[in-house]
C-alpha cells in the first residue's frame, strides 16, 4: 500500500493542483486511463466543495487528499476542517445556487463508490475505483 | 490553464466562446461576463464551449445562474458542445433537459425554439 498525500491551504486557486497531482498518482497505480477524467472530476469537485464549506464558514485551515493505492482499489480521500454548521442549504455569499447541491449530485452521479460524511471537526469524502489486472500483473 | 473568453454579436444573439478550464477558481470569471452582458442589455446567449477542457459543478452553477438572469428578461441561453466528456456531466446532473445543447454555433444562432 503506498500513499500520497497533499495538505493545501482551502483556497480555489489550489484545486488544479489537487486534481493534476490525483491524476498522476491514479495513472500510475494503474487505473484504466478511461477512468481518469472521472477521478480527475471526482477529486475536483470534493476539493472544491471542501473549499466551499471552508470559505462560507469563514474558516482557516487545510484541505487534506490522501492517494492510497490498495493494489486492487485506488482510494481517495477527502478531508476538510470546517464544522458541521458551514454544510449550507444555499449558497448565500452571492455565489449561484445550488452549488453544493449540483457538487454533490456529480459526485453521486460519477462515483459507484462514494461515501460523504460530516462531523464537527469536517468532513471527509472517501471515493475509490477498481485497478486495472494489467496494471496489477505489471 | 486558464479561462479565456471572447464575445462577438451574430444578430441578435451573443457568442460567448469559452476556453481552458471552468472550474471553482475560474467560474466567478465566467460568472462576471454572463452578469456583465445580461446587464449591458444582451439577452440571448450562446456559449460555445468547443474549446473547453475541463468543466466541474462550479461551471454548470454559473450557466444555470446565467439561464436564470437571461429567463428574467425572456432571453435565452444555449449550449454549443460536442464534447462526450463534458456533456456526460450535464447529463448525470440533469441538466441536459435544461439547456438546449447544439452541435454548432451556426444551429445554435438559427435555433428559436
Amino acid at each position: 500500500m503506498a500513499t500520497v498525500e497533499l495538505r493545501f491551504s482551502a483556497l480555489p486557486e489550489h484545486v488544479r493542483t489537487a486534481r493534476l497531482v490525483a491524476a498522476a498518482v491514479a495513472r500510475r497505480a494503474g487505473v484504466d486511463e478511461s477512468v481518469l477524467d472521472e477521478v480527475r472530476l471526482a477529486v475536483g469537485e470534493a476539493c472544491s466543495r471542501a473549499v466551499g464549506l471552508h470559505r462560507r464558514g469563514g474558516v482557516t485551515g487545510a484541505v487534506r487528499v490522501a492517494l492510497v493505492d490498495q493494489e486492487k482499489r485506488f482510494l481517495i480521500e477527502v478531508e476538510d476542517e470546517a464544522g458541521l454548521d458551514t454544510v449550507p442549504a444555499t449558497a448565500a455569499d452571492g455565489g449561484d445556487p445550488d452549488e453544493d447541491t449540483l457538487g454533490l449530485a456529480v459526485l453521486t452521479g460519477l462515483v459507484e463508490d462514494l461515501e460523504v460524511t460530516s462531523g464537527a471537526g469536517g468532513g471527509l469524502i472517501r471515493m475509490s475505483w477498481p485497478v486495472s489486472a494489467d496494471a496489477l500483473a505489471v | 490553464m486558464d479561462l479565456s473568453l471572447s464575445t462577438r454579436t451574430v444578430g441578435d444573439r451573443t457568442v460567448v466562446e469559452v476556453g481552458g478550464e471552468i472550474d471553482v477558481y475560474t467560474a466567478p470569471k465566467l460568472r462576471e461576463q454572463l452578469v456583465e452582458l445580461v446587464n449591458d442589455g444582451s439577452y440571448h446567449l450562446v456559449v460555445d464551449m468547443e474549446g473547453v477542457d475541463f468543466l466541474d459543478s462550479t461551471g454548470l452553477g454559473v450557466l444555470v445562474g446565467g439561464l436564470k438572469r437571461v429567463r428574467a428578461h425572456e432571453g435565452s441561453l444555449r449550449l454549443v458542445c460536442n464534447q462526450e466528456r463534458i456533456l456526460k456531466i450535464f447529463r448525470i446532473t440533469g441538466l441536459t433537459k435544461v439547456f438546449p445543447i447544439h452541435t454548432s454555433v451556426e444551429d445554435a444562432v438559427q435555433a428559436t425554439d
